[in-house]
């Protein structure tokens, strides 16, 4: 079965790659990930304030309380080699590189501009294919309106755009008030595609501790359905190509998904709870469900279940509300 | 001549440098001032610096200076080229090697940064009587007096030993040269393989141990041959002086530094001559050559090669003319006719005389005298009195100089304000708080200027001995000409005060010359800032007409993201206004150096300086001085006035950095001071400080046990004591059924308090409606300070409650007084809060015998110590012998209290019908193991003493003298993990198989925190630790399984942050428990690299993860029949990734070498779990049954 797919301008031979995670952390993992067929891998996010944050613990843990104390002048090794900021993420990259030969998509995650967009192009150097920008954005101010924050994430991802020649993705929440208007936005910017969508760290509360405890459950294939809606309306109506992350568990949700416009299917619960060796198995299924139905390739249903070719795209807007409460009520 | 590389270094890494590359094998062990040396050579080897033959040399941590020596002995034996770097009471220990390897003749270098020898009191300093107590090994000795020496010395050392086969100890002065920082020319590998004589290697090699060439060394000789084999070498020494002339001579052809065995400097014809070795002679040499220019005939005779010392060489160094001379010694020997150098001169005179060979015309007068002890300062003031001492007709011998001795009248008179420094040479002072990187940044201008410019730079840095919120001063000289000034700026064309504050207490302006630059970081603008200066401040400036500049860093560094750190900024002022360099230039210069320094750490960080130093340009403002003194306020008093007269006359100067001044006649003869001295020294380092909120508390008394700093403290008391409280003096009722109708306060310390949050950090109790907002929460101290300064010496007069009242968990244990107080530790220290805790649970009964480290240094540093008493004046007395020896000097203090207590009962038996019988029955048959019984005893023997007054017996009168001993004493031995895993291990099984009623607390913070983070056994596999750069590949020794396999033993493993309700009982069982004890207690420190606050939570997280189990193991409870261990943590429940990667020791690998870091990650994971189990395994095992079992021999009690 001919499963390929272009996302992000990059030919891979179906869909399926690890999202972004501390899969690829660890180099024996990624290397299971290409043997168990992996299109490409994502690395886990760069944040933001982690290069701001990791300089300044660096200096302040190291550097403030060397000289002050007659017998303890320093108290770490003296090591030339030892970098304050997230070097090592760099490094991991070109580790990777070298240690596979799939696509490698570097990730970064902020929302403010900064110093920090800079690493994009150290991504780019260090050697990533195509590079993940994540857009995790909570709303906190009351004084910022949606339009600002918009405007601001835009020209974070301008920025971004500027100062890299790989194609860049940008990965969203599904909280905007016009999310196609705002992907339309991103569109005009040049960027390589869009990635529906990030799952939220939600925070939980401790009520004996009176502490906010984040959380972070791994998915099940429940959280498909916000991505499928919106995979649906994108599809077709961005030059972005579109990916999937978020509560792809089976073959069968790898399939929705590309019905609904996925040129990219990424996981990562899936593979936390079961191995690498289990994308194997999704792509397998994949296969199989499309040789069962008789399909002649992957590209083949690519979009077909989206607002625009579905025999319902009603479902996909309103009528899907409407719907599901009278289905309850009978 | 080849052109060298010119280098600014400090000592330790000129001969390091050295070292390094002529040796195969470096064996060491830390120990200040050398330890720099070592960790040079472990880092190089790292990197993978290769010695001249294309090796890289293994660098071993021993776990002693002992350790050390006997594996260099060995590497030596088994043909390798071998160094070690030491000082003081590590050279002691290496001495019976050092008589093997020069009876041996192997040739061997050591590198010694010469430091005091501990006697009246430990001093990290330098002086020269660790070398002297070398003298008679039978090592060469050669002295180095400057940084340059050190590296050129270095090298010669180790071409002589291998050609004249006489191990060589090369010394210099520590901290003066170990630590002062000057541009040196750099010898390359080409000069040290040159220098080095390949012939001597192989007969070295040759004569190595190999099966391949059997032989045996190291016999037992007997009356018949071992005199006469000792003898047999003699040659050796008489040509090694002829040998070490030669290898000089090389030297001098290589590099055209001449060197003699004794140089001698100044007029040929001089008449007075001082005879000194080491720095001292650097400013000696310079006072010479101001003198002679002035047409003085005086000169200095430089000592290098000591031992062995070939005295006609000696003599024909000297001017002919010489008709006085005076023979310096950096060392005291008690007793002594005179000190070593002084005999060494007198007599190579007297038998070169004799035998008629002196060169010298007449007999020259001799006098011997001391100076710079524990880096006593040694400058051209006091090097002008000793020549005029030689001008009189009866000098004074066996003078001292550089103090005032009006006990003994030893000491020379000097001219204070003599000064012979040079106008061309610039010369900068400035005062740095601790943690500000102020002496970083001055290593840095140094370096900038000293390679980057045609000057040359010199650097020595004073640091504080407390630990947190110290100063530090720097010391900058720059200039035309080599500096050879070894010794501290007094008149500063440049001064810089980093901290405000410091005006109140420090003479800053003290050191400004008139006319100087004077930089002041202050929180204030420019048109403000004169007006809150204090008086005297004011007074000084006007009276030097100092040129004032001023700049509000902590403002510059928050805008720029620099968080607290104001070195780049402050950096950036003193090149823009000292003139050192134009303007431009300097800024271009600092900013390329930032370029070097922060390019391979991070993009941000060289941006964030680059914005710090533009933005300080724009910040930095001249005030113009008006002409009159406008303050309204002047400098608060050092202590209050209500203080004891020696704290106000003598500890107060040394508070001030003034006790230079202070004479003979102040000291105590034998190293005794008061105790509970802390609390004068009114340190106002805190900028935050705890309020509490009564309303939100839950009064459980968790943050004052948390306190490293016992600045938080709580009470319970009758409500009629608020009668005369202050008006914001805070109370709440007490809550519990055992406090009813009582009132409770939680009172901060203001003035004592560090501002470490720890304890806010800990407080459980949070606001319902404002969670954020706890019972305790950190407000800015200044605001504060007035009215906390009054309610807390209120609350220091709320009586305690009565010990026999009160329940023994968190909150009652947190009523009790505090016996240890405010001492000098890192705020947020993780060792100090179980100390406290040990004080107010035993304190009044308790004696401490404390090793050589941290608790050592916050616990007995001058000037104020923290160990206090009580109303009744009782307290923890304390003591500390040695690094190695603690457990066995703590065992001898029990040893004696035994002794005192059963002859204190065998008087009271035989005085029994004198006394009283039911008197004496009592006291014989009292059950002290309660704080009621143990006031009961106290009651007992204060009757006992009163019927003693009336009996008019000589055994009475003994009686009265032992007494005391009647009630319990306990004794603790304290001390880190560096002592108790390593150093002192061998002293510490000895001490645990011996059963007897010592209680050992061991603080473990995993590294060698005191010397700056080498590793010890108690380092944990996977964490970075100088000599496990790489990250620990071995696990963290199990002590507690070691010592719970004695049976006998009671062993506790604690961590307050995670259990604080274990380590208390822990506490109280070890103490009761009538054998020995021993306490492994977490201790989270500086030296694991994160913020301390976060203390309490990392602890909790040691726990979680399995790497720190909690456990009791008591062998009472097999009397029971019940399992002695008790495993109070559960299985490891989160990853120890979790815990681990909080910390820089553990996140440096994930930065270096990432799959090392995982792989040892798993390699710890598997280990915790592992361990576990095994715990849980024993843990599980069946009581073994009462009539099995054993207890051990009650030691301190007897039935009757």
């Amino acid at each position: 079965m001919e499963l390929a797919t272009t996302y992000l301008g990059l030919q891979l031979s179906h869909p399926l790659m690890a999202g972004a995670s501390p899969l690829a952390d660890d180099l024996d993992k990624v290397k299971r990930l290409e043997d168990a067929g992996a299109a490409a891998i994502v690395m886990h996010s760069l944040f933001e304030e982690q290069i701001a944050d990791e300089l300044n613990r660096a200096m302040l843990d190291v550097e403030t309380p060397e000289e002050s104390f007659p017998e303890a002048l320093t108290y770490y090794p003296k090591r030339e080699d030892y970098r304050f900021g997230p070097e090592e993420y760099l490094e991991q990259i070109g580790q990777i590189k070298k240690a596979v030969s799939i696509p490698v998509i570097g990730s970064l995650n902020g929302i403010t501009a900064g110093g920090w967009i800079d690493y994009g192009r150290r991504i780019e150097e260090a050697g990533a294919d195509a590079l993940e920008l994540n857009l995790y954005q909570v709303s906190a101010d009351t004084e910022e309106t949606g339009q600002a924050v918009e405007d601001r994430l835009l020209a974070v991802v301008r920025g971004v755009k500027k100062a890299v020649g790989i194609p860049v993705a940008v990965k969203l929440s599904p909280f905007f008030s016009s999310l196609p208007n705002f992907a339309k936005g991103l569109d005009a910017i040049g960027v390589d595609g869009l990635v529906l969508f990030n799952r939220f760290y939600q925070p939980d509360i401790d009520v004996d501790e009176l502490e906010v405890v984040p959380r972070l459950k791994l998915s099940d294939s429940s959280a498909l359905l916000l991505r499928l809606r919106w995979l649906a309306i994108l599809s077709g109506r961005v030059k972005a190509s579109l990916a999937v992350t978020g509560g792809v568990h089976t073959g069968k949700d790898a399939v929705k998904a590309v019905m609904a416009g996925a040129h990219g299917v990424q996981m990562v619960s899936a593979l936390l709870k079961n191995g690498p060796q289990h994308l194997a198995q999704i792509r397998q299924e994949m296969a199989d469900w499309l040789e069962t139905h008789e399909y002649e390739s992957l590209a083949q249903m690519c979009g077909s279940m989206s607002l625009r070719t579905s025999p319902d795209p009603g479902a996909f807007e309103r009528g899907n509300y409407m719907r599901t409460l009278q289905g309850r009520r009978t | 001549m080849t052109q060298r590389k010119l280098m600014t270094v400090d000592g330790n890494e000129a001969a390091a440098s050295i070292a390094h590359r002529l040796s195969e094998v470096i064996a060491i062990y830390p120990i200040t001032p050398s330890s720099p040396m070592g960790e040079f050579a472990d880092e190089w080897s790292a990197q993978g610096r290769k010695n001249i033959w294309g090796i890289v040399p293994e660098v071993m941590e021993m776990q002693s200076e002992g350790g050390a020596a006997g594996t260099v002995h060995g590497a030596l034996q088994a043909g390798a080229m071998t160094t070690t770097f030491t000082a003081s009471q590590g050279l002691l220990l290496m001495i019976p090697n050092m008589y093997k390897i020069a009876g041996e003749f192997l040739p061997f270098t050591m590198h010694v940064s010469a430091r005091t020898l501990a006697t009246h009191a430990l001093s990290i300093f330098g002086d020269h009587s660790d070398v002297m107590a070398c003298r008679q090994t039978g090592f060469a000795m050669l002295a180095s007096g400057s940084v340059q020496e050190v590296h050129d010395m270095a090298l010669i050392a180790h071409a002589a030993t291998l050609r004249s086969r006489i191990p060589f100890l090369h010394f210099f002065d520590g901290f003066r040269t170990s630590h002062e920082v000057a541009m040196m020319e750099a010898l390359s590998d080409d000069d040290l393989r040159r220098m080095i004589d390949e012939k001597s290697i192989e007969a070295f090699r040759e004569r190595a141990l190999t099966p391949d060439r059997p032989k045996i060394r190291g016999t037992a000789q007997n009356p018949d041959t071992f005199f006469q084999a000792r003898e047999a070498g003699n040659h050796f020494y008489r040509d090694c002086p002829g040998v070490v002339q030669s290898v000089m001579d090389c030297f001098a052809e290589l590099t055209g530094r001449k060197y003699k065995l004794f140089d001698y400097f100044g007029d040929p014809a001089a008449e007075r001559v001082i005879i000194v070795m080491g720095s001292g002679a650097e400013a000696v040499h310079e006072t010479v050559d101001w003198l002679v220019d002035r047409g003085e005939k005086v000169g200095v005779l430089k000592v290098r090669l000591y031992r062995p010392f070939a005295m006609h060489d000696f003599a024909a160094a000297l001017p002919q003319s010489v008709k006085a001379m005076a023979v310096l010694d950096r060392t005291k020997e008690s007793g002594a006719v005179g000190e070593p150098l002084y005999l060494d001169v007198v007599s190579a005179l007297r038998e070169m005389r004799q035998e008629g060979t002196s060169p010298l015309a007449d007999d020259p007068t001799i006098i011997g005298g001391r100076y710079g002890l524990s880096s006593k300062e040694f400058n051209p003031a006091m090097v002008k009195a000793v020549f005029d001492e030689l001008q009189k007709e009866a000098p004074k011998n066996h003078f001292t100089i550089g103090i005032m001795d009006d006990v003994s009248h030893t000491s020379l008179e000097y001219d204070h304000a003599f000064d012979i420094e040079p106008d061309d040479v610039v010369r900068a002072v400035f005062f740095g708080l601790g943690a500000d990187g102020t002496v970083g940044a001055n290593k840095n201008s140094i370096k900038i200027i000293g390679e980057e410019t045609e000057n040359h730079g010199q650097g020595y840095f004073v640091y504080d001995s407390k630990k947190s919120g110290g100063i530090t001063i720097s010391h900058l000289r720059f200039g035309p000409r080599p500096i050879q000034s070894s010794y501290l700026i007094r008149q500063a064309s440049f001064v810089a005060c980093h901290h405000f504050v410091f005006l109140d207490k420090y003479d800053v302006l003290g050191y400004a010359r008139p006319g100087a630059v004077f930089l002041l970081n202050a929180p204030f603008a420019a048109d403000e800032v004169w007006d809150r200066l204090p008086r005297e401040v004011q007074e000084e400036m006007l009276k030097k007409q100092v040129k004032f500049y001023v700049i509000d860093a902590a403002a510059v560094a928050k805008q720029t993201g620099m968080g607290g750190r104001i070195n780049t900024i402050m950096q950036t002022c003193f090149f823009a206004i000292s003139g050192v360099l134009p303007r431009d230039e300097a800024v271009a210069k600092i900013k390329s150096s930032i370029q070097k320094t922060y390019g391979k750490k991070g993009e941000e960080v060289v941006k964030k300086n680059f914005q710090a130093v533009d933005e300080t340009l724009a910040n930095l403002h001249e005030v113009k001085i008006p002409d009159r003194v406008t303050a309204k306020r002047v400098r608060p008093a050092i202590v209050s006035s209500g203080a004891p007269e020696l704290i106000r006359n003598v500890t107060a100067l040394m508070m001030v950095e003034k006790g230079d001044a202070l004479p003979v006649s102040a000291m105590p003869v034998d190293g005794t001071w008061p105790v509970g001295t802390t609390r004068w020294e009114k340190r106002n380092i805190g900028l935050e400080i705890p309020v509490w909120d009564p309303a939100v508390c839950i009064q459980c008394g968790k943050c004052s046990f948390v306190c490293p700093h016992g600045t938080i403290r709580t009470k319970a008391y009758d409500a009629a004591v608020l009668n005369d409280a202050p008006a914001t003096f805070q109370s709440a009722d007490a809550k519990g059924a055992s406090f009813k109708g009582l009132k409770y306060s939680v009172q901060v310390a203001p003035e004592d308090c560090t501002g470490c949050g720890l304890c806010v950090m800990t407080c459980p109790a949070k606001d319902k409606t404002n969670p954020r907002h706890k019972a305790i929460n950190m407000a800015p101290q200044r605001p504060l300070r007035d009215q906390e300064r009054e309610n807390y010496d209120f609350f220091l007069g709320i009586p305690y409650p009565d010990r026999r009242e009160l329940k023994m968990d968190i909150k009652g244990s947190q009523l009790l007084e505090p016996l240890f107080e405010y001492s000098g530790c890192c705020s947020g220290c993780g060792e100090t809060p179980y100390i406290k805790l040990l004080t107010q649970l035993f304190g009044d009964r308790t004696l401490i015998a404390n090793a050589t480290g941290c608790s050592s240094i916050y616990g007995g540093n001058l000037p104020t110590t923290p160990y206090t008493t009580n109303d009744a004046g009782r307290g923890p007395t304390w003591a500390n012998s040695l690094f190695e020896d603690n457990a066995e000097f703590g065992f001898g203090y029990r040893l004696a209290i035994d002794r005192h207590r059963e002859q204190a009962r065998t008087l009271l038996k035989r005085l029994s019908s004198a006394v009283g019988d039911s008197l004496a029955d009592a006291i014989l048959k009292a059950d002290q193991s309660s704080e009621a019984g143990l006031a009961a005893a106290r009651e007992q023997v204060e009757a006992l003493r009163k019927k003693l007054v009336g009996i008019d017996q000589p055994e009475a009168r003994r009686l009265e003298l032992l007494a005391d001993y009647l009630v319990k004493k306990s004794v603790w031995i304290v001390g880190g993990d560096g002592w108790a895993y390593d150093i002192g291990y061998g002293g510490l099984d000895h001490v645990l198989a011996m059963g007897r009623d010592v209680n050992i607390l061991v603080l473990d913070t995993e590294v060698y925190s005191n010397t700056g983070g080498q590793q010890s056994k108690a380092t944990p596999l996977g964490a970075v630790a100088k000599f496990a750069s790489a990250g620990k590949e071995m696990a963290k020794k199990d002590l507690g399984m070691i010592a719970m396999s004695y049976g006998s033993v009671y062993v506790a493993r604690v961590a307050f942050g995670a259990r604080d309700t274990q380590t208390l009982k822990a506490f109280i069982e070890a103490e009761s428990y009538p054998g020995t004890s021993l306490i492994i207690a977490y201790s989270h420190c500086i030296a694991q690299g994160y913020d301390l606050a976060y203390g309490v939570r990392q602890q909790k997280l040691a726990v979680d993860s399995g790497h720190w189990p909690l456990y009791r193991y008591d062998p009472q409870r097999k009397a029971a029949g019940e399992n002695p261990l008790q495993l109070e943590s559960q299985a490891p429940k989160i990853p120890l990734a979790d815990y681990i990667y909080n910390e820089t020791r553990y996140r440096m690998l994930q930065k270096l070498d990432r799959e090392r870091a995982q792989g040892l990650l798993r390699a710890a994971e598997e280990e915790v779990q592992q361990r576990f189990a095994f715990y849980e395994q024993l843990a599980k095992l069946p009581g073994s049954g009462p009539e099995k079992s054993e207890t051990p021999k009650k030691t301190t009690r007897e039935d009757g």
